[in-house]
This record gives C-alpha cells, structure tokens and sequence, in this order.
C-alpha cells in the first residue's frame, strides 16, 4: 500500500498537475468534442480523445494509484484525487477507455492472473488498446440475465454466436467484456452464463452502425457468426459470468480497486443553466423575472444541491446507518434523470430557437442543450434503465420483494 | 454561486442522534401517540421532565446562562427523532424562543428566562394572525406605550403549547415598527387563551387575545435587533421544522414499507407491484435529499449567508417531501388508509401543519430564489 501523502507533498503534486492541466489542456479543438465516452461519432473525435488520454497518462494523472508493476502509478489515491481535481478544474475533455478502466481494469486488478494484469492493464491506460462492453442483446436489454449469445468450446477455443447491441465504441475497440451463454440447461439463466474478455479482431465478429437519435453515430450492433476465440479469454469461470458482470458495477465505488482516475463523463455545469437562464427573455422580461420559471429554476437548484451534497454524505457512516445502500444505489437514478429534466428545462428557455438544432448558425450554444438532452437518455437506459434502477433501490435497499 | 454550503457533523451531534433515537423510540411508541391524542394537555409530563433533565433544551443556550454552549446543530439529531416518533412537545417552541431571546433580549431578559428554559420551563410564540400571512411583518397586533407600562391589543393565532408555556413571546407593533413583547403566562386570563382545533391532533394550539394585557417595557425585546430577532426566528424556526419533517418522512415511509412487505392481493405482496414499488423509491430519494439537506443546513446554520440558503432548501424539500410521501402513504394503505386508524393520515395532516406554521415548500423556494438568483 503507497504511503498517505502529507500535506506538503500532495501540495507540491497538486501544483504540478494544476500546472501541466493549464498548459496542456485544449477546450475547443475546432469540432465538438463528445461529453461522455458514449458520444464519439467520428474518426476526429476519437483520434483526438484517444492521444488526449495517452498524453494525460504518460504524464502521471490517469493510474496514478494502480500498481506500477502493471503501469499505474503506484502512488497513493489522495494524488489520483489531486490530479482529478486539476482536470474538473480546467474543464479538460474526457478519458475516453471508460469500459476499460472503469469497469474491465478493475476487474482483472481484482481477480485476474499475473498474466492478464501484464497483458491488459498499461495499454488500457495509455487507450492503446479500448475496450466496449457486451452486456445487452437485441432481444434482452433489461432482463440481462437472459442473455443468449452462444459460447460452445471446441477443444481449446470457444465459438461464438449472436449479437450484442448498443455497444458503445464498438467499432473500435479491441477488446470486449462479453456476458455469453455457455450452459443452456443450467439450473437457472443466471448460471448458464460466462465472462469473456473477448478479442474484436477475429474472423466472424462484424459491427454495424447505429445512428442515435441525436442524428450522430456512437454505438454499434456486434454481430458473431462462428466466431472463434481462444479458450483463456474466459474469465472467472464458466457458469460465474452473473456474478463477474455485476461485480464491475461493484468497482464504481472504489472500495476494492482504487479508481483510475479522471473522468469518462462530463458533468453538467448547473452555472451553465443559471447563466442561460439569466441571459434568456420571455415577454420582453428577463426570463427569471418569470415567477414560474423562477420557481422551477429554484427546486433545480435543490436537487443538484442534494445531490453533489449526498456524495459527501455517502462517505459519513454516522449518517448512513438505517439504510447504508440507499444512498450508493440510488446515485444513478438521480443524477441521470435530474440531468435529463434540467437540459428538457433549458430547452424552455430558448423560446422559438428552441427549434434549432446542432448544425445551424443561429442555434443556442450551437446546439449544445438540445445535443445534451437527448444524449441524456443514454444514461437513464443504459447501464440499466431508471426503471431498473428503482426495483434495485426497492428490493436491496427497502426490502421491497422482487418483482417477477 | 458561492453561498451554496457544504455537510459535516460533530462529535457531540453523533452521540445526541444515537442517544435521542432510542429515547425518542422508547417513549414514544405509536399507541402513546394516540393516547395523548384525546389528552387536554398533550404531552406525557414525565416525558417533558426527563427532556429537561437530559439537558435538550439547554443545548443551544450559551454557559453563562446556564445552557450547555452547543448550537442549533446538536438541536438537529433531536428534533429530527422526535418528529420520527411524533413525540410531540413544547420542546420546538421553547428552543425556538430561546434563540428569539438570544437575538433579540436585553441581558436582563436573558438572564430572568434563559436559565429557567435552559432548566426545563416552556416557552412559546405568538406570531400568526388572521391574515395567514408568512410575512411576520405582516401584523395588525398593536402595542401602545405609555411612561413604562405597554398595552397590547389584537388576537394572535397559532400559539402553540400555550397552554404549558410560562413565557410567550408576542409580535405586535408599535408606532409601524414590528416589536416583541415577552407575556408572562400567569398574566393571562384563561379567557384570553381559545385552544385551536388544528389539523395536527398531536399538537395543541391556541389562539391569544392580547386585547387588556398590559407589560412593562422591560418586557419588550431590544427595538434596535428586530431585524435580527425576525431572522433567528425565521431560520430556526425553520430549522427545528425542517428537522421534525424529515424525521417524520423516514417514518411514514418505513411505515408504507411495512405493509407493502405484509399486505397480499392477487396472492402476491404487494410490493413487489411497480406500481407501488416505484413511487415508493422516488419518496425514499427524496427522503434522503431532504436529509442531506437537513445535515447541510445543521453544519451551515450560523454561516451568513450559506446559512440561509442551506435552511430554505432543507425547509422547501422536507416539506415538500413530506406531504408527498405521507399522501401517497394514505393511498397505498387502500381503505384502511382511509380510516383513523391507519397511521398515515397522522403524518399527513402533520404535514401539513408544519407548512402552515412556517411557511410551505413554495413559499420557501420564493426566498431561496432571491437569495440565489438576484
């Protein structure tokens, strides 16, 4: 374990990172850039997010606290934390390897061989090598447990049949996290299924575009026909593929794995709205004169005030202890839905330029709200959907019976 | 925007949630709560002592007039439990109007109350009027002073507990300026005193009728700190409201769970129907938000500014919250939700006199809204 830092080291640290953020940062680079990993749509985005994150990890800040055997810092997390800081602060744009050092990264940390670490860890970190997650299939989205892309084994291979969806940098990622059915008599459909780290590069694995409704490209459908992967792509086990994909949702809290660091997605800057709103005019009148508007922009105000203030109060156990999970479950619901209303809400502010769009000169922020809303959707059905979210909440953190 | 606040606790504020969550839950079980309902004075006496005794209404009360020297945040924990358990008492009121005497009281004032409140003596405030106006301004109260002796006219209503206060703190005015005038209840006729049939059954309230009292001046709170005392009155108030409103959410929502985890139909419990799963969940977010805010506003309290800011969203989203959450609570009951008989409708109607004594979600949110946008 890297020793805690004292308040003069992490100080000089965190003056370095301030420092090198505010002379390597670029915020405008002449196209959009995406705000979350789920929204790269062309090659010059991609190509622009994928040097941004190996230049933030050659410098030191992304895996700061993983173990430097395998290409992390092996530094203590308090510097990961400084070096955030330093990105939130000049706004930088986002690591892109979200599936990789979010989800995969900590898993194979956590329960792969001396072998998987060497392999996979630093070039997932320098985004070398991206990762994309297949979890969800056409026919089995919320009821993921369902899932029916074959994995038979022929002696020392497994082949594969089926097809993933919404899978977010699937074109262009090397490896995927693969939920895959390798047992269809199983007592139950949990325990038919395996986990993969599953190579894109082999014959039979295909990927078509998906346009989202924000008229943009980002995820794909993976189709898989005979393909062939070899027999150590499988991990955990067979029949432990349940319990391998809930257990990278475990590693968002970082009680296991130190987090990588940085951030995959961008979070909406509330001040943003306010000045928005402050500049907008309704009847020939500021727009907060407008006792409605005013009094909807003030319960905004409230629940994002909630809820940056619940993510202090998750850390305090002296205030956690009748339901010590709500909180921690309940994050995603909040967060990706309040996201959701409050760009639905700016959009009220634009009066008739709330019709245009991304791409035309006399759009507001050139788009930027209308692009923001309806990419909000990505967050409250993926990942599991709002709906999802709340029988979770319901059955772990209330006690509510299942809901069959 | 830098007046919004941060969360903590202290030390002392841990041990007073652990020791007032299992004396709270231990004196106040729900058939108590319904025995007092039919009670004259409302509260079990040897409940309010030992209140005393703990030394709950001295927290706030600095050393020198015998209080403890902690703050409206150790107050918080308390009252939060108390509402959780509806162990109703004039012990809101009378923290309340220690701190209106600690904004506004002259150092005679201070020291002839603050020690006995601190020793367990009930105090109170008379406020409302027929207007229902928030505005505490807003008054027709009239006081007229003539050499040292100050005669009061007018009706005030809302006047909680009056029937156990020693001490009520009066609004009135005098020549337009808004003054508060500290009423001895033993200067009070019982005819003065009218009890209230309020929506809250386990509260007791009274409408006063200050037409004949005369005071002293020396009863009258420093006129140069009105500003100040109206503030401490505004955001206690809310405060200790806020905190008895989110205890009471936790409850009725606890409440729901129980019978959505017994209740069958369609030989299933029923909750596990979305239906009644789903609005449960959302309820239960809210309930935590209001609990952050609530912590936010204990640890903000005395910051200017952030202070104020924190204690009107913590106001706005535990009423809010509340009512909601207890109006759904009714409706998830089906027919037994109701009767008066199911616990719900106790929540509910609390609810909603909260929001009336001190102002309701919207009326918060209006502040706030100056506060963070002007």
């Amino acid at each position: 374990m890297a020793d805690k830092p004292n308040a003069a080291e992490l100080k000089e640290y965190a003056d370095e990172a301030d420092a090198w953020f505010k002379e390597n940062t670029v915020r405008d680079p002449g196209f959009m850039l995406p705000l979350t990993f789920m929204e790269v749509s062309t090659d010059q985005q991609f190509d622009f997010l994928r040097d941004w994150q190996r230049k933030v990890y050659e410098a030191g800040y992304l895996g700061a606290s993983w173990p430097k055997e395998y290409g992390g810092g092996g530094m203590h997390s308090d510097y990961q934390r400084a070096a955030t800081r330093a990105m939130k602060k000049y706004d930088a744009p986002i690591m892109i390897n979200a599936i990789g050092n979010g989800w995969a990264g900590p898993l194979i940390l956590d329960l792969g061989t001396e072998e998987q670490k060497q392999k996979y860890i630093k070039p997932m970190l320098s985004a070398e090598e991206i990762w994309c997650q297949g979890f969800s299939e056409p026919e089995n989205g919320s009821d993921l447990g369902n899932a029916q892309l074959k994995a038979v084994k022929d002696d020392d291979e497994y082949v594969l049949n089926g097809s993933k969806i919404w899978t977010s940098l699937g074109d262009r990622a090397k490896y995927m996290i693969l939920l895959a059915r390798t047992d269809f008599d199983a007592s139950n459909k949990y325990a038919g299924l395996s986990f993969f780290l599953n190579p894109m590069d082999v014959d039979g694995i295909t990927t078509t575009k998906i346009k989202k409704l924000t008229g943009e490209y980002g995820f794909v459908q993976c189709f898989f026909t005979d393909a062939r992967v070899p027999s150590d792509c499988l991990f955990g086990g067979e029949g432990n593929g349940w319990q391998m994909a809930m257990k990278t949702l475990e590693y968002e809290r970082g009680a296991k794995v130190k987090p990588v660091g940085g951030y995959f997605v961008k979070e909406l800057d509330v001040m943003d709205i306010v000045e928005l709103a402050k500049n907008s005019k309704r009847g020939g009148k500021p727009l907060l004169d407008d006792p409605v508007m005013r009094d909807k922009m003030t319960q905004f105000m409230i629940d994002i005030q909630a809820l940056n203030l619940n993510n202090t109060r998750r850390r305090m156990p002296q205030l956690m202890q009748d339901r010590p999970m709500g909180l921690p479950l309940m994050n995603k619901l909040a967060r990706t839905d309040l996201v959701q209303r409050l760009t639905e809400f700016s959009l009220e502010f634009q009066g008739s330029k709330a019709g245009y769009y991304v791409g035309d000169e006399n759009a507001v922020d050139d788009g930027y709200w209308h692009r923001s809303y309806l990419n909000s959707f990505s967050a409250t059905i993926g990942g599991g959907t709002s709906q999802i979210q709340k029988n979770i909440i319901g059955e772990h953190a209330l006690g509510l019976p299942k809901t069959r | 925007m830098d007046n919004l606040g941060t969360i903590g606790t202290t030390e002392e504020q841990i041990e007073l949630l652990d020791v007032a969550t299992n004396f709270c839950r231990d004196k106040s079980p729900i058939e108590k709560v319904r025995a007092l309902i039919d009670d004259d004075l409302g509260y079990d006496p040897d409940v309010w002592r030992e209140i005393g005794e703990l030394g709950w209404l001295a927290i706030a009360i600095p050393e020198e007039h015998d209080g403890v020297g902690l703050s409206m945040a150790e107050v918080v924990p308390i009252a939060e439990q108390m509402g959780r358990n509806l162990l109703n008492t004039p012990f809101g009121s009378t923290t309340l109007a220690a701190q209106v005497l600690l904004a506004g009281g002259t150092e005679a004032q201070k020291s002839q109350w603050l020690p006995k409140i601190a020793a367990g003596t009930a105090a109170t405030l008379a406020l409302q009027e027929d207007n229902g106006d928030w505005d505490l301004t807003n008054i027709d109260a009239q006081a007229v002073v003539s050499g040292d002796s100050v005669t009061l006219s007018g009706k005030k209503q809302f006047v909680v507990w009056a029937n156990s206060a020693e001490l009520i703190i009066a609004s009135v005015k005098i020549d337009g300026d808004v003054r508060f005038a500290l009423i001895d209840r033993s200067a009070i006729s019982d005819a003065a005193l009218r009890r209230e049939a309020v929506i809250d059954e386990t509260v007791r309230s009274y409408e006063l009728t200050l037409d004949g009292l005369t005071v002293s001046t020396d009863a009258l709170l420093d006129g140069a700190r009105t500003r100040e005392t109206l503030e401490a009155i505004d955001l206690a108030g809310s405060l200790i409201h806020s905190a008895e409103m989110t205890g009471g959410t936790q409850a009725v929502i606890d409440y729901t769970i129980e019978y959505l985890n017994t209740r069958k139909q369609f030989d299933k419990i029923i909750g596990s129907f979305q239906a009644l799963k789903h609005p449960t969940v959302e309820n239960y977010v809210e309930y935590e938000k209001s609990r952050t805010h609530l912590y936010s506003a204990a640890h903000c309290f005395s910051d200017q500014g952030r202070g104020e800011v924190a204690v009107r969203m913590a106001a706005s989203q535990a009423h809010g919250t509340y009512s909601h959450a207890a109006d759904r609570a009714i409706q998830f009951h089906g027919a037994f939700g109701f009767t008066h008989d199911c616990d719900a409708q106790l929540y509910r109607r609390q609810a909603i006199f909260k929001g009336a004594l001190n102002g309701d979600a919207a009326w918060h949110r209006a502040k706030l809204s100056d506060l963070l946008f002007d």
